[in-house]
């Protein structure tokens, strides 16, 4: 009899092409996206003459760099636009399939590969991002690379790692009303932080992370790079294969009868063996938000901003001296008072259609107080969002309904928070300057960033219930 | 790359928390052609403008922070800025995953250190350092403190070798596994209508 496996173990031991005897293993890697910063890895391909191994397990997408606006027309910026056109000489020139700028499938690469079937459980999948994690909420053993291992993944479709540790967090029972996979995850990192996770793959597990959607199963998978995991997933279940049948790459006929009997006997053992053990009791967890310059600064909504001079730890007390003076907070101060200058709803970690239902309901019939900006993951979610009436509850409430990118999580093709401003934002990193330098970001679940555009405060959503 | 087996030089003192790759370069600058003038003259700019981190020297080559640092983005940009810059060790108490293992790509050692040795480290006045691979310890005056460093990147970087032509000289078991594979996972594929 085999001993008991985690859903990890076996996703890491089909995967092994040759063990050595350091312990690194050669991984096989069953799908690979690139996006406009793959430019460093194709450069070291072409500097030494060598061709992508299988384009046909490869998929650009252009996302990091795009705009937002006037989409159709020319790029204006320049190195803007030459970043987008290096990915499309790229890809075109290795054969590899991109969803570039005019694609209607074009994306966010973590929402369009998805949306796409291109992520399947059992999967190994890699990407030069460090928010691939996200595909983790499929059963797959998802992670973020440098440029220097793009290169080798194209040169091979292999990589040489060292197996992570495994770390369960389980959530369990029921969340209370309102409460959402963003909210579940800041926690998590709140109560592990920012390095919690740091060597291990986490498993997410118990009956409040099994009743997520997949797209909330994605936002929970999405952050734990922000809990310094490896990656995170989630084992497949029936939700899983509802959400995936009939996706455009994902299989059909006897070979998804066939893949479905695969995936059924991934998940976990009941006695699989984990080095580390989380608990989270659901019905605790309250709407959070970030109030430092690390994801694991954060607190629920009801809290106030805490007070340095009582901490014991003197390290921690200096990073919290030094976020809330960023951040232009005052000790004590409650967090639901907090004023905002303005709202962004997008990014890999809270950009699909669940997520922008979720904003629309607190909006519906209210105006915004502050500006904000809407970018829905994808162009096929924009596109759904239009037919579902959500774009208009957005541009009714006074935000600007844009096209699919990056966007304002990153700053990259110039959509950037103002220096000194404090955003409420549905995207990953509250990190200093991510938003653009000078910017002051805090993150919380969409539903929450859409109740601080009507009260042009952080507010707590369950008010709105 | 270049083999590492010891480093004396002037160390950089950065006592933060958390510092992410996002300030290890702003992604402002990431669409500059790295060559030829490289990435160094991007490095912490945003600490160093609010004055958070102090401006890094020329000479430096070793960098001692606290906890987490490199976390955040899998830009290799990050390192690409220490790297052109001239350093060649950073010491921490935790590293993000990615962060770390693209310093050992770039021939960078991730020197993991305890809490307590980090603070001692970080609370030395400018003296030069040296961070000797082959003994795993960071001395500095007449403070010496061991570090750890995963085995397998540690002999990397000693012997500097390429990981690209270590796996194009394993095509055959790449072959096989392959063979194996598509008969064991036919539906993995991408379908293609």
């Amino acid at each position: 009899m085999n001993s008991p496996a985690s859903l990890f173990d076996r996703l890491w031991d089909r995967h092994v092409v040759k063990r050595r005897e350091d312990g690194l293993s050669l991984l096989w890697i069953d799908r690979h996206f690139v996006h406009e910063g793959s430019h460093h890895a194709f450069g070291q391909i072409a500097a030494r003459g060598a061709k992508v191994a299988r384009p046909d397990l490869t998929f650009g997408v252009a996302d990091h760099y795009v705009p937002t606006r006037g989409r159709g027309g020319p790029v204006p910026d320049a190195s803007i636009a030459r970043m987008v056109d290096q990915l499309s000489a790229n890809t075109a020139a290795h054969g590899i399939t991109l969803f570039g700028l005019d694609d209607p499938r074009q994306g966010i690469v973590h929402v369009t590969g998805t949306e796409q079937g291109l992520t399947l459980p059992g999967l190994t999948v890699v990407c030069g991002d460090s928010h691939t994690s996200t595909h983790g909420a499929f059963g797959a053993y998802a992670f973020g690379i440098g440029a220097s291992e793009v290169a080798h993944v194209l040169a091979t479709q292999t990589l040489w790692q060292k197996k992570p540790k495994r770390m369960r967090i389980s959530v369990e029972g029921a969340t209370a009303p309102g409460i959402t996979a963003k909210d579940i995850m800041l926690t998590i990192i709140a109560t592990i932080g920012a390095d919690g996770a740091a060597g291990h793959a986490i498993e997410y597990a118990g009956t409040a992370i099994r009743a997520l959607s997949m797209e909330g199963r994605m936002t929970l998978c999405n952050m734990s790079i922000e809990a310094g995991g490896r990656c995170g997933m989630v084992a497949p279940d029936g939700t899983t294969v509802a959400y995936l049948k009939g996706r455009p790459f994902a299989p059909d006929g006897a070979l998804w009868d066939r893949a479905q009997e695969d995936w059924a006997g991934l998940a976990s053992d009941a006695d699989a063996v984990f080095d580390r053990e989380v608990a989270l009791e659901a019905a605790v967890i309250a709407p959070t938000v970030t109030w430092g310059v690390s994801p694991e600064q954060a607190l629920p909504i009801t809290a106030a901003v805490p007070d340095p001079e009582a901490m014991a730890d003197p390290v921690k007390a200096a990073a919290a001296r030094d976020a809330i003076a960023y951040m232009g907070l005052t000790p004590g101060q409650p967090l639901a008072s907090v004023p905002v200058d303005r709202v962004f709803i997008g990014s890999c970690t809270n950009s699909r259609i669940e997520d922008l239902r979720a904003a629309a309901k607190v909006l519906a019939g209210h105006r915004a107080r502050v500006p904000g900006m809407v970018s829905p993951g994808s162009s096929l979610v924009k596109q759904q969002a239009e037919e579902e009436g959500l774009a208009r509850i957005f541009t009714e409430a006074g935000l600007e309904w844009v096209a699919s990118g990056c966007s304002m999580c990153v700053g990259m093709n110039g959509d950037t928070v103002p220096a000194g401003e404090r955003c409420a934002s549905t995207t990953n990193r509250n990190f200093k300057g991510r938003q653009g330098p000078g910017a002051r970001t805090h993150l919380m679940s969409p539903a929450m960033v859409a109740a601080a555009a009507v009260t042009g405060k952080l507010t707590d959503v369950r008010q709105f219930a | 790359m270049t083999p590492f087996t010891r480093e004396s030089a002037a160390l950089m003192r950065l006592p933060v928390a958390n510092v992410d790759t996002d300030q290890l370069i702003p992604a402002r600058f990431m669409k500059e052609p790295r060559r030829p003038e490289g990435y160094g003259r991007f490095l912490l700019r945003d600490l160093v403008a609010e004055g958070t981190a102090p401006a890094p020297a020329p000479g430096q080559t070793i960098l001692v922070a606290r906890r987490n640092f490199g976390c955040g983005s899998s830009r290799e940009a990050a390192v690409y800025a220490l790297a052109d810059f001239g350093f060649r060790a950073v010491i921490a108490p935790s590293f993000g995953d990615i962060f770390a293992s693209n310093c050992v790509k770039n021939g960078v050692v991730p020197a993991t250190v305890s809490e307590e040795d980090a603070e001692r480290l970080l609370g030395i006045e400018a003296l030069p350092a040296t961070v000797d691979l082959e003994a795993q310890t960071i001395a500095c005056g007449n403070v010496v403190v061991p570090f750890r460093i995963d085995p397998v990147w540690r002999t990397q970087l000693l012997n500097g070798w390429d990981d690209i032509d270590l796996t194009l000289a394993e095509a055959d078991s790449i072959a096989a596994f392959t063979a194996r594979d598509v008969a064991e996972r036919p539906w993995a594929a991408p379908r293609r209508d």
